[in-house]
This record gives C-alpha cells, structure tokens and sequence, in this order.
C-alpha cells in the first residue's frame, strides 16, 4: 500500500495552464520530495494527490485502484500543512484525536492511539493545552501527530519546516527522516529547499513551470543531471555554467562545473582576479572574474588565505565538466 | 480549496439568502413601477386604469415638490456639514492622550444608539417646547423670550436631533481612521519643523479623506430617508416635509398611490445614484 | 508614540474631551434622571437637576397602564427573532462567499449590500398590500421577515468578514482528517468563528430594535415593539414629560448597555470595509 500512479495528470485555473500534463509513479515506502522554484507547481501537484483540488485531466490511482474523483476524506492520505493548520480551539489531545473522531473510532481505541502518537513524537506532557501555547517545533510535531495516527497510505508534507528558524529545521529535518525509517509509510515532500531535497529523499522530483524536469536519486540529480535546469538547481552553491568559445572547445553549447570541482593552480586554467572571499573556516568561497569565461565560484575546503583582488588560475577537476546541448539538454 | 463538490455545495449554500434578497428586491419594486403608472386611489374604489406618465409628471410639478427637495437638501447637507466638521475635530481630541478616554467615548456614541421616536420626542418636549422644555427655562433665566422652536425654527429642530444622533457615527468612523494613520509620518513631519496645524492640515486631512467620503455617503443614504424624527417633531409641517416624507404623506396619508410610488422610484433612482459612488469605494476595498 | 506628555497637556485634554461628552450625553442623562421625578418637578422652572424628590411612580405607571411588559416583549421577540432567522441565512452564505470564492462573489456581495439602501418609502405601499395579503399586519412574524430582510446584507457581510479571518488551511485540514462539510462547519468552522458570530448578533439586535419605519407602519396594537409604543406619547393627554422619560429610559436603556459593548462591530458592519 501506498503506491501512487499520476498518468496524464494536468491542472488548469481558467485558462492558464499550470500543469501542462505530468506522468509519475511513487512506489510504497519511498521518500519522494517534489523541488523546485516559486510557482512551479509542486504545491499544486500536491493538493491535487491530496484532493483538495480537482484536476483537468488524467488520472491519480492510489494502490491502481483509480481515485481522481474521490474526494480527500476517503483517499486514505493525511497531510501536514506549511502552516501546521491545527484546531486552535482544542487541545492537543482533540487535534490528534479529530480524525479518529471522523471515522467513527471506538473512542477507547482512539484514546489509545493519540497516546502512542504522542508518546512516539514527545508530545505526552502537552496532550492538555492547545496550540497557541505551544512553540513552533512543537506545533509541527502535533501537526505530524494528526497525520501519524490515522495510518495513513502516505504521509504529504507541504514545505513544513519553512516556518521553523535554522537550527530548528536542521533538527526536524532529521526527525521526519527517522519517522520515515521506523513507520517505512511512503512521503512526499514538498520543498524549495535544495539541500532538505538532498538530505531527505529516496528520489527527487524536480519540476520547473509544472513539467518534470528530471527524476532520480539525489547522488544521481547531482552527478548525472538531464539539463542545465536541473544542473543548476540541485547543489549550492550553483553550478558554474560557460558559455561560449571555451564551451565550444569541449564540443558543447554550454558546459558546466560545480563550485566544488573547481581547483587553484599554480599556473594555466583560466586566469582571474578574486572579487569576493567568503571565509567560513571549514570551506572558503570564492567569487572570481576570469578574462576569458566570465564570472566563477570556486569552493575549497578549509581555509585559503585569497582576498578580493588577488590574482589567481582556476581549473575544473577532469572528468567533472558537464556538457550540455544548443537545447539545454545534457550531451552524452 | 475548490472542487467540484465543493463548489456545488457552496452555490447551493448562497441559494437562500441571494432568494430572500431577489424576493425582496423585485417583488416590492415591480409592483412600486406598476402602480406608478396607474392611476391608483384605493379610496376611489382603487385601480382606475392606465396613468402613462402622468403620475411622475404630476409629482415633480406638484406644488409641493420643489419645496420638498428644498427641505431635503438643506437637512441633508446641514447635518452632513456639521456631523462631519464637528466629528473631525472630535475624532482629533479624542485621539489626544487624556485620562477616561473609554468614559469619553461612551457618553459620546450614546446618542447613535437612542431610537428615533425617543429622541424626536425627547427633544422636542423635553428641550424645544417652549413652556415646559429646557431650552425655554434656559432662554427665561436670561431674561429673553423662549423660542418657538418646533413652530418658528423647524428645519433648525430637525437638522439639531439629526445632527445629535449621528455626530456619534461619524466620530467613531474618523476616529477610527485617525488611529490607523501611522504616527512615524506625524513625527518625520514634525522633524521637518512642521507646525501641529500644518501637520492637520497636510497629513491628517488627506488621510481622513477616505473615510470623510465613506461617512458623507453613507450618511447621505440614511439621511435621505429619515422618518421618524419627522414624524415625532412636526410631521411634515412648517415647510419640513423631505422628500421621503411627501411620498410617505401621498401613499399613507392622502393614499394616491400612483403618485406616491411614481415618487417612490424616484427616491429609489436618487438613492441608487449616491449607492453608486459608496459601492465604488467598498469594491475597492475589496479587491485587496 | 511613546513620548512623555505634559500633565498639563493632559488635563486640558481631559477637561476639553468630558466637557464636550457630558455636553453630548446630558439629553439622555436628563431623560434618565427627569424619569425618577414627579410631573411638577419634570417641568418646574428652575429645573431641578439632582435634588428632588426621587420616586418610581412613572415606572408603574407607565407597566400599570401601558402595559409597558408586552411592548418590551415585542422588541425582544422582533429583534431577537430577525437576528436569528438572518443568522441562520447567512451562515451558510458567508461560508461558501469566504472559502470557495468565484468570479461573482464580489458582484454578488455588493449586489446584497446594495438592497440595504433602497429607501423604504419607495416600497411601502406594494409591502404593505403583501402584509395584507398574508394576515402579517400587526403581526410579529410578519416584522421579524421584513427586519430580517433589511438586515440580511450586514449579516451576510458581517460574517462574511469574520470568516475570511479563518485560514482556509485549517479547513482543508479538516477535510484531510475525514470531515464531510457538516463535521468542517459544525467542529471546526463555528467554533473559531463564534466571538465573530456573537459580535454580529450583538449589531443586528441593536439595528433592529432600533429600527423605526417599519415598526411604526407595520403594526398596531398587538405587535407593536417598543419604538411604536414610545410613538404613541406624541400624542398625550396631561402632564407627561415623567412617563415619557420613563418609558423612554426603559425602551433606550437595553441598547445603550449593549451598544457599549459593539463599537468596534459598528465600523465593521456599517462602513462595509470601506474605512478599517
């Protein structure tokens, strides 16, 4: 359980198109995370898993059993919302405990779950106060609560730790992740965040104005991306990507080199003056004008002793140069 | 948030109230229009035939109309004037720091919530008459003749209980506003070496600009149709009858009811007019 | 802004602000207050202000031969039953005008608060036919539909505003869990909303009890509300000004009391959102 197939999915407000029509199978158990920028549709695409939006076309099966026209109560998923959305009105306890209500559980039963819930997500001394007097991560840990004790196919998170403050978010991150190995129930995961993507999923979804760019797990978005999209998207800092007479010397329409792949040399490379110099102590980022390629980053671990304006050669690690096509498509 | 079913249910939920309010509109207004072009006179045995327009001709020839707008008008924009002005400068104090602000406020909204018919005839015996009220004991303990209040200064009379009854909505609407001007502007200003009357003047006044219009036309289409405050006073009497007033006088009253309904929808198409202007401003508001 | 004021200031303004508000509430202080004398002290010259005989005659008098209870009863049954009958109306309205918008909600919404300026001269007589035809003159039924009717766009507005207060998440939230859209509006919806609700009751029963065409035309001696029953003292016999002060004082003193409490729901529901 908790396989979900979109075949031909399209969604449409009047008559913007703003998923043009998507195909995607989640098998039961994985991680999946939907990233990508602003307005490309993943939250879109997760509301319409959910039901809480009809689509314009295709179809959503859950377990290959068709549920596009079956409405959110009855399609076995529980979501956890950006803004955690609980019932500020009821306690801790009657938030967990409201969708058991929903389905008519025995309350002892239901009493019984919301204490295991709570147990599991250390939420047992607040059962009694409501959610106004709850912090943030706590708030997020009820909303996870809610989701938890319904059983649900598969757990859908809608950007939940974007309301958190860092250090926060680093945490809940990595809770959500043993959450994931110890119920082994399928997510999906709605992000902008990159490195959340990265450090989270089984496999990526990358989506770019409502249409999949690339799927795959994160090491393969990372080594092997399909275009210069998602080259550019997955990794931080951005991929350098060159255009021109130096592209044209590897056969290619743009080439691209990851921060990180880039080395200093001595001597030949490309020869630059540093603009700017990003000293965090376990890495140094640089921001270096070349004459003959443009503007580069270059990540080193530890520390370099470079100050904007010293002069300095940079060359991309071999092996690590991607190629890309006049399309943006990845050259093989 | 919107699927099919939802939406279904939704049209269905608004079905009541857009029912009871089309029912209210239409149903009462078309008959208005049917007798306005009929000569109707239920003491005559009632429906007399096709009137064309006669009745809508007859009522703004009637000797009566003209002084009717008349009286409208200068009620209307008197007690616009004051309300507004005096309300302004109410809002202002009010807004200064003082001590039992809350205490102020209250004995200040008081009036907008007394009935109609208690202050018309609160005012006009207990402080207009001119034997018994308090206005004529004040005027006798210095020494001058009562006034005649309701007799020899109607359009006075009405246009004060009016003026006293809604002072308090137009306070509480510009005080309102005041409160919501950010005061960071008032200090840069003052920075700048403005004067406290400079500063009013040239960013008090055009903030409260909005809610003056919101007050003006929203005062306009209740004052345009007062009635009880009338009745209690002087019944249309000594010049006062508004507009409202004679199309009430005309159906009830004199019970032409062509006449009056021809009257009614202009009072409908005059008070659309002003409805016009508030509603531009409410969808605006609405759009952020 | 936080900056120190002179006392002096201060009490200048305190002086100027009480001054002008005693000014402004003396008409209903005297009222009250004339209630508590005889006759011959309501209209003696010098007028007495606080020193006089104080006596509850005029309050007897006026239950005793007005039958002041039954009048009271009206207004209570007229304004509370209106108010009901709009709530329920609008509830459901409000709802799917707040949460499931479309392109003509907002043409549908200022349509509604348009139907509240239609001058209620130019529909008296048709309105009147109509009572007559269904047995509603002088009936309270037949008052609280018509201030039902006239009240009906601030309810609807009123709501309208308060629930579009509520994130629509927290409701989606409640689908997710399992509920169907009596659970989404009973368990969740009308909870959060109720200080909305209540404040919108608190207004519409004011409006209505104040209401002063509709309740003077309309009825007679049986379904009069208070502002009818107060009409009836333009025409008195005798010495008066007492019992009107006191039968005046009773029909003004519920709402004076409530309306303390609703000046904040006053902006909201009668500028339309046009002034925040």
């Amino acid at each position: 359980m908790g396989k979900i197939t979109l075949n031909g999915v399209r969604k449409a407000f009047g008559a913007t198109d703003v998923i043009p029509g998507l195909d995607l199978t989640i098998e039961n158990g994985e991680f999946v995370v939907f990233v990508g920028p602003s307005g490309c549709g993943k939250s879109t695409l997760l509301r319409l898993i959910a039901g809480l939006e009809d689509t314009s076309g295709g179809t959503i099966a859950i377990d290959d059993v068709d549920a596009t026209d079956l409405p959110p109560a009855k399609r076995g998923l529980a979501m956890v919302f950006q803004s955690y959305a609980l019932y500020p009105h009821m306690s801790v306890r009657k938030n967990i405990h409201f969708p058991l209500k929903m389905a008519g559980m025995d309350p002892a039963e239901a009493a019984r779950r919301v204490e295991s819930a709570a147990k599991v997500l250390n939420l047992t001394s607040y059962l009694d106060r409501k959610p106004g007097q709850l912090s943030g991560g706590q708030r997020q840990r009820v909303a996870i609560g809610r989701a938890i004790v319904r059983e649900p196919k598969a757990f859908l998170f809608d950007e939940p730790l974007s309301n958190l403050d860092a250090a926060l978010r680093v945490n809940m991150r990595q809770e959500i992740t043993e959450l994931h190995q110890s119920l082994k129930t399928t997510m999906i995961y709605v992000t902008h965040d990159q490195v959340e993507a990265m450090t989270m999923a089984d496999k990526i979804v990358v989506l770019n104005a409502g249409s999949i760019e690339q799927v795959g797990s994160p090491l393969t978005l990372y080594n092997s991306p399909a275009n210069t999209f998602v080259a550019g998207f997955i990794g931080s800092p951005k991929m350098n990507l060159i255009d021109g007479a130096e592209a044209a010397k590897h056969g290619a329409t743009t080439i691209g080199v990851r921060p990180e792949h880039l080395d200093i040399v001595p001597s030949g490379g490309w020869k630059g003056i540093v603009g700017l110099s990003e000293h965090l102590g376990s890495d140094t980022y640089l921001k270096i004008v070349t004459d003959t390629v443009g503007t580069v980053n270059l990540r080193a671990g530890g520390e370099v002793m470079l100050r904007p304006g010293d002069k300095v050669h940079v060359a991309p690690q071999p092996g690590k140069i991607h190629r890309f096509g006049p399309d943006g498509k990845t050259l093989a | 948030m919107a699927t099919k079913a939802y939406r279904t249910a939704a049209r269905l939920m608004m079905a009541p109230a857009v029912i009871f309010l089309l029912g209210w509109m239409l149903v009462p207004l078309i008959m208005t229009l049917w007798f306005s072009f009929r000569n109707y006179l239920p003491l005559r045995g009632g429906d007399q035939g096709f009137a064309g327009f006669d009745n809508f001709v007859r009522f703004v020839t009637a000797s009566a109309f003209w002084p009717a707008v008349g009286a409208t008008m200068l009620v209307v924009v008197s007690a616009l004037l004051i309300t507004i002005v005096l309300g302004v400068l109410l809002a202002v104090l009010l807004d200064q720091p003082m001590w039992g602000q809350g205490i102020v406020r209250i004995l200040v909204i008081a009036p907008f919530f007394v009935m109609p018919t208690v202050s018309g005839l609160v005012w006009k015996n207990m402080f207009l008459d001119s034997v018994n009220g308090l206005f004529a004991h004040v005027a006798r303990f210095f020494g001058t003749t009562p006034v005649e209040w309701i007799i020899d200064k109607p359009f006075a009379s009405i246009i004060l209980i009016v003026s006293w009854q809604w002072l308090p909505f137009a306070t509480l609407i510009l005080l309102t506003s005041i409160q919501s001007l950010d005061s960071e502007q008032l200090e840069a200003a003052e920075m700048d070496g403005a004067s406290p009357i400079k500063r009013f003047w040239y960013l008090t006044i055009p903030h409260l600009s909005r809610a003056i219009t919101v007050v003006l036309l929203i005062e306009t289409i209740f004052m345009l149709s007062i009635f009880a405050e009338i009745k209690m006073t002087t019944a249309g009497a000594f010049g006062t009858k508004t507009l409202s007033y004679l199309i009430f006088q005309r159906v009830l009253e004199s019970q032409n009811v062509g006449l009056g309904s021809a009257g009614g929808v202009y009072a409908i198409i005059l008070a659309n007019i002003v409805a016009a202007f508030l509603m531009r401003i409410v969808g605006k508001n609405l759009d952020t | 802004m936080t900056r120190s004021v002179t006392t002096r200031r201060k009490t200048i303004n305190t002086a100027i602000a009480w001054s002008i508000g005693f000014v402004i509430f003396f008409p209903i202080l005297w009222t009250i207050l004339t209630s508590f004398k005889t006759e011959a002290d309501a209209i003696a010259f010098p007028p007495k202000f606080l020193f006089f005989d104080w006596t509850l005659e005029n309050y007897s008098v006026v239950q005793d031969r007005s039958n002041y209870i039954r009048f009271l009863w009206n207004s209570i049954i007229i304004a509370g039953g209106s108010t009901i009958l709009g709530i329920i109306i609008a509830v459901p309205a409000a709802w799917s005008m707040a949460f499931v918008p479309s392109k003509w909600t907002k043409d549908i919404l200022m349509w509604m608060l348009s139907t509240k300026m239609l001058p209620a001269v130019g529909v008296l007589y048709p309105m009147y036919l109509i009572f007559i035809k269904l047995g509603w003159l002088d009936t309270r039924i037949g008052l609280v539909v018509i201030l039902m009717l006239i009240n009906l766009p601030i309810i609807v507005w009123m709501l309208y505003t308060y629930f579009k207060e509520i994130p629509s998440e927290i409701l989606e939230a409640a689908r997710m869990d399992g509920a169907s859209l009596k659970s989404e509006i009973l368990y969740v919806l009308t909870p959060m909303a109720i200080p909305g609700i209540a404040s919108t009751i608190l207004l519409n029963i004011i409006l209505a009890w104040n209401e002063c065409f509709w309740t003077l035309n309309l009825t007679a001696a049986k379904a009069a509300p208070l502002s009818a029953f107060i009409a009836s003292y333009s025409s008195p016999e005798g010495l008066f000004f007492a019992k009107l002060s006191a039968a005046s004082t009773m029909a003004i003193a519920p709402i004076l009391i409530l309306g303390w409490f609703s000046q904040k729901q006053l902006v909201r529901g009668l500028t339309f959102g046009a002034v925040k």
